[in-house]
Parts: C-alpha cells; structure tokens; sequence
C-alpha cells in the first residue's frame, strides 16, 4: 500500500500568507493612526484618505491576515487530528489562490473608493460572490477531511473551525445579498432600522466566529501541542462551545443602543451580552489551566508565552465586551476611542499573539525545521508586541473613557461644556500613543518576517507521511 | 410585530437561556465507565492530544448562573420578550422625553430669563451672551466654526456683510425658520465663453485682473440674467438671499474658476431652522449673541 503524505503545500502557502498580509495589514494600520496624528499625511491624495484606508485596513488584518492564518492552521489541525490528507487537493489549492484573489481585489477597489458601507462588509458585490465560492470551496475540503477521517472522534478544535466556516458562510451571505447596478454599485436587500441590524448581527458575528470560534480552534490545537498537556475540561469544552456558538448570534443589537432599533431587541442583545461572558471564558480558562503542571515551561518558552498571553487579552476583551454592552455603560463607551481600544484589545492580544505563536509553532515542522532559527528573536518580538499592545490599549482607554466624560460635561445652563473639537485636541496626545504602540507591534511583524525567512530559506518542503496505525 | 413572532421570539430566547443551564446540568453528570476525575478521556488524536475528565469549575458555574438569572430578570423588567413590555413600563421615548422635560424644568428659567429684553440691549450684556456663546459653540459651530469665523459655504457671522441682512429681527428669523438659497445653475443657459465674461465683469468690481472688453460684455450679460436678483449694481438683495458681488467677500471662493463654477452650476445653501428644536428663548439669546459679533 502506498503512503500518502499530508497536503501542506496549502497550509505552507497560507502560513507565509499569513505573514505578508500582517504585515501589509497592519502598515495601513499604522498609517492611519499616524494620518490621526498627523493629518497632512493623506497629501491630499483621495485614495490615501482615512475613509478609504480604514476600511482596508480592517479587511487585511481580519480578512487576510486573519483570515490566511485561520485557513492554515484549520487545515493543518484538521488532517493532524482526522490522521488524513486533505480532502480535495485541487479544491484547497483553489482556496488559497481564490482568497489571494479576493483579498487583491480588495487592496484595489477599497482604495479606489469602491464600497458596499457596512462596516466589514465593504467589498463590492463581484467580490462578494468570490468570497462565497471561496468560502464553500473552504468548507467542503474541511468538512470533506472530517468525513473520512480515521480517528474515531472529532477533536475539539474541529468544533470551532467547523463552526466558524459555517457561521461565516451563513453571515457573509446575508449580509451581502445586494440587487447590482452595474459591475460596482449594488443596493442592499434590506432597509433602515433592518439594514442596521442585518449589519450588526452580520458585524458582530464575524466578530463572535470569525475572530473568536475560528482562534478558539486554534487555540485548542496549538496550546496543548505546545504546552505538551491534554485540555483541562473535556466537559468545560462541550458546554462552552455549544453556549457561545448560541448566544453570540444574539449579541449584535449591542452596537446599536440608544438608536431607532426597536427597544426589545436592544434589550435582547444587552441581556444575551452578559450571558455571553462565561461562554466566553470557558475557552480561556481550558486553555489556561491546560498548563497546570506545566507552568514552569512559560518562563523559557516564548512561543507558549504568546499563546498564554493571548488567552489572557481573550479574557480581557471578553469580559470587557460584555461590560460595554450594559446600556448605562455602552452610553459612556459608544463612539468614543475606547471602543477602538477594545477592539484592538481583542484583535492584537487575542486574535494576532495566538495567531503569531500558533505560526511559530507551525513554520518550522512545515519545513522539516526542529525549530525557529532564532528563539531570542521571537522572545523580543513578544516582548515588542506586548509592550506595543499595551501603549495601544491603554491610550484609548483613557482616550476613550475621556471623550465620553468631555460630551456628556455640561453648564450650569444645560448646555455642553466641550465643542467637539475640544476633545478632539486633547486626544491628540493619546493618538500619538498609539500610534507609537501600533508602530511597535508592526516592527514586531518585520522581526517574525525577517526569522521566518532564515528559517526557510535553503529548505525543503517536508514531506509527513500521514500515519496508518490509529 | 404581530402576536405569532412575539410568541416566537419569547419562546426562542426562553429556549436559548434554559437550554444553557439545562446542557450544564446533562453535561455535569458523571457516565457510567468513565475515566476518573483529573485522568485523561482516553480520545487520543494526532499522538499526544488528550482532554481530562475535570468537572467544570466551580466557581465559573456560578459565574454563568447568575448572569442567566440576571438575563432573566432583566427581560422581565425591560421590554425582550416579543411585545411583553417589562414590568418597569420603560421605553426609549419616555426615557428620552422625561429627561427633556428634566431638563427644561432645571434649565428653563435661565434663558427665559432675558425673554423680555430687547436684542440690541440683550447683545449688550455679558451674563448674557456667555449663555448665548456656549449655545452657539453647541448647535452653530459645527458650521459657522467656533469663532463664528464661517467656512466656504458657510458665512462669516463676525464679518458684518449679511446675505439675509443684520437687523436683529433678519437675524432672528434666519435662526427661527432656517434660509433656503438658491443660485440657480446658468450652464445650461448661458455659454461658457458668455460666463467667462461674467466672471470678467464680476472681477472688475473689486478691482481685481481682468479683460476689459469682455468684462464690459459681461456686464450687459449681468444686466439681463443677473440683476434681478443680485442688483444691477451687484450689491446684492437681502430680501432673496442674493449676495453683494461687489465686496471681496465670498462665500464659495473668489476665484476666477470658483467664480465660474458658482454660475455654472449655481449654489445652495441650507440654514436648518432652530425655532422648534431650541424654543423661542434660546432663540433670542443666539439671536443677540451673533448681533453681538459684528460691529454695529
């Protein structure tokens, strides 16, 4: 009987991805936090503006960073833990090129002004339609893997990725169904107060399985793997998967308080926030404890000190999350910079360190490497990242927590105390902040690129013979 | 929403929450043959992937029980379930119209204040118009700049040239009932080279360069198509909204090709009307506080 080996060409490919589109990604962030700092640096120029920009920035660290990294390690998890090759060699290959595809035509049309408007659903609809035969592509070679897989269970990461694809599949679809105009107008199916809410439960899903199941599946991979521990809770994994997977879909109305949303479902979505927050740490608290016994390898290990610290921003955000989403509170928070704060919180704590220690794992076994070539560089490039991340939180916190102090100020007379130019001048200072904190997680990036590539450079791609014995 | 999706949606949500702690109660519950508590499952994937057989912690339990009972209680005090509308009776409209009227009652007396008194006194008076410049840094300066220095399309209030005139009454009724300008868009109408002698002519008035001939062809033009609203001396009509085009001030630009573009395309500007949304004595206070602006 012949051997087959296991298709990493795919998962090689989207891990180096995941690495360019960082660090593309997070320039543009880094650019327009300097624009908010300096606003001059737009030069006048109408695709170098803030409003085309921002939206490309977003895209690139969720979509293309983020999303790259979750296609590489769900495809590297599933085949490790069904003990088979990827299901449709053909098929994943068209995953990765149809998603580079999708992700340049973004870089193109979003700074050339094209876009739909809603918040992470930007792309116009031919884009649209790719992503959706990308993302069905991507879950028949999943979900096809799973099928005939040899191991008798589906691990729990599986779960999450499995999630995440079908989530995805559902919120991108809704969210997008658009009657076209002409090849780069369409007006959406849905008006008004429905728009807005088909857009927030669509924005903050993407948040709940794009940006929280999809690393949860990671997580559950690489932190035992690294940690060389079995999971804390077998039952803490079935009851917190199935709660969040549930309540999450809820949550959306939060990012529409005090608006012409109907007052039940704002409710709905304050009360089901809440609910949200044990769900929520159940991922954490098995991740973490998955170190009990072990915690002696997080003073040497930096790899295991990016998973462990991931979990801990997770935490963090997750419970923050939920805190803003109380109404009282969320009249404090809404439109002010510690929603940014939050966000980043989650995206560069969370979503990026798991993603990047996950990498640091994953590169050197996909080139027959035993380790990175430099593990000093990747102790710097955490000590970097969590230093920057922690100039960028906390300046919009304070950013944050200010503004919404200076709008709701007001004069013995009723009238508000601040114009808001006002605040805008004491962000300034704050903006700084976090663009230096932004500027050091980028130069990070630059350090894991620079040690990614001397650890390829000159190899082969490994080989590994999928094992026969179950 | 009707009666059906009311149902639907208590019953949905009722499900989703309950359901919740009824999958920790079957989940908690130990199974006959298995592993030992802290020992693993015995599912091994990929050589050393294994989970441990350990309840779920205690206090994270907890923790999820009393933010289900107090999802709970609130979708019972708050409307959540379909049309039930909550024991406390609150919505957002009422909320919103008792903090109004919260808010005239403590404020009201302030600016009622200075009701009785004459703008051109009132304009005078330093208490006064501290009232009517926060007013004004609140509801005018997202246009007319905090200074009330104006931007293009937006007028200088400070500058003394008014385009709806500067009687305290033509300023009041701007603030009250809002202006509608309307310059209408000669594109379609005049030649462009018939416009290029009209921004001649209008370039003569101040004394700025222009071609003398075709300035004077533009001035016949003015005195057909322009005169009617904005004087034949260019000075403009307060009346309509016309501007002087005969001073160096400009509301769209003074340049030759802004110039052009304005009659090319015409111009309009909105003023938002204040009077139902601020009430008749914040109305006076602004009114004698942009007075105040300008010298008299």
């Amino acid at each position: 009987m012949s051997t087959t080996i296991y298709n990493d060409t795919v998962v090689r490919q989207l891990s180096i991805a995941t690495v360019i589109w960082g660090i593309v990604g997070m320039l543009v962030g880094v650019i327009i936090a300097a624009q908010l700092v300096w606003p001059a640096l737009n030069f006048d120029l109408p695709w170098l503006t803030y409003s085309r920009l921002r939206p490309l920035h977003t895209n690139a660290v969720i979509f293309a960073f983020g999303g790259s990294g979750l296609m590489a390690t769900s495809f590297y998890v599933v085949q490790r833990t069904c003990q088979v090759r990827l299901f449709a060699t053909g098929l994943a290959s068209f995953v990765f090129w149809g998603w580079t595809l999708v992700i340049l035509l973004a870089a193109i049309t979003l700074p050339m002004g094209f876009s739909q408007g809603g918040e992470y659903a930007e792309l116009i609809w031919p884009i649209d339609v790719l992503i959706a035969l990308v993302w069905v592509a991507y879950g028949i070679v999943f979900f096809g893997t799973i099928v005939k897989r040899k191991t008798p269970h589906i691990y729990v990461a599986n779960w999450f990725f499995g999630a995440f694809i079908i989530a995805v599949a559902l919120l991108h679809i809704v969210r997008s169904l658009a009657i076209p105009v002409s090849l780069t107008e369409s007006y959406p199916i849905y008006a008004g107060a429905t728009d807005a809410m088909v857009q927030w439960w669509y924005g903050h899903n993407a948040v709940g399985f794009f940006l929280t199941a999809g690393f949860l599946g990671m997580m559950y991979y690489f932190v035992p793997k690294q940690a060389e521990r079995p999971i804390y809770s077998y039952r803490l994994s079935i009851v917190h998967f199935w709660a969040l997977i549930s309540i999450y879909m809820w949550a959306g109305p939060h990012h529409l308080h005090y608006t012409a949303l109907p007052d039940w479902i704002q409710s709905v979505g304050a009360a089901f926030s809440v609910v949200l927050l044990a769900p929520s740490w159940g991922g954490m608290i098995n991740g973490i404890m998955t170190l009990s016994g072990a915690w002696q390898k997080l003073r040497h290990d930096p790899i295991l000190k990016f998973l462990i610290v991931s979990l801990s921003f997770y935490g963090m955000s997750t419970f923050e999350g939920p805190m803003m989403a109380i109404k009282s509170v969320n009249a404090l928070s809404h439109y002010t910079e510690w929603t940014i704060g939050h966000v980043h919180s989650g995206a560069l704590g969370w979503v990026a360190m798991i993603t990047i220690g996950s990498l640091y794992y994953l590169i050197p076994k996909l080139f027959g490497k035993q380790d990175m070539h430099s593990m000093k560089l990747v102790e710097t490039h955490f000590w970097v990242a969590t230093i920057g991340i922690v100039l960028y939180v906390a300046s919009m916190w304070i950013a944050g927590v200010m503004q919404g102090l200076m709008w709701g100020a007001i004069n013995d007379d009723g009238t508000l105390t601040y114009s808001f130019v006002e605040s805008l001048l004491r962000m300034h200072p704050f903006y700084l902040i976090r663009f230096l904190g932004g500027a050091m997680f980028l130069s990070g990036m630059f350090i894991m690129a620079y040690n990614v590539y001397k650890t390829i450079k000159g190899t082969e791609p490994s080989n590994i013979v999928v094992p026969q014995s179950v | 929403m009707s009666v059906f999706w009311s149902i639907v949606v208590t019953i949905v949500i009722l499900l989703n929450i309950i359901g919740c702690y009824l999958l920790i109660r079957w989940v908690a519950k130990p199974n006959k043959g298995e592993a030992k508590r802290g020992e693993a499952t015995g599912h091994v994937w990929d050589d050393d992937l294994m989970e441990l057989n350990n309840p779920m912690p205690r206090w994270w339990l907890y923790m999820f029980y009393i933010t289900i009972v107090w999802g709970l209680i609130y979708l019972l005090m708050y409307p959540g379930f379909g049309n039930y509308p909550g024991l406390l009776g609150w919505t957002s409209d009422k909320k919103y119209s008792d903090e109004v009227s919260a808010a005239n009652e403590a404020y009201g007396p302030i600016f009622s204040k200075y009701a009785e008194t004459p703008i051109i006194e009132l304009s005078e008076i330093k208490e006064a118009n501290l009232v009517g410049q926060r007013l004004f840094v609140n509801y005018c300066a997202q246009c007319h700049g905090s200074d009330a220095g104006g931007s293009r399309g937006f007028p200088n209030l400070t500058d003394n040239d008014w385009i709806w005139g500067g009687s305290p009454a033509d300023i009041k009724h701007s603030i009250a009932n809002g202006r509608h300008a309307a310059m209408a868009a000669w594109g379609s109408i005049l030649k462009p080279i018939q416009i290029e002698y009209l921004a001649d002519h209008l370039m003569s008035l101040t004394g700025r360069k222009h071609k003398a001939t075709d300035a004077q062809r533009g001035k016949e033009l003015f005195a057909s198509y322009c005169a009617a609203c904005h004087k034949a001396d260019a000075t403009g009509n307060p009346l309509l909204g016309a501007p002087n085009l005969a001073d160096k001030i400009w509301l769209y630009g003074a340049s030759r090709n802004k110039i052009i573009e304005s009659i090319t395309k015409g111009r309009t500007g909105q003023m938002p009307a204040h009077m139902n949304f601020l009430g008749e004595d914040k109305v006076h206070i602004l009114t004698a506080y942009v007075y105040s602006l300008s010298s008299h």
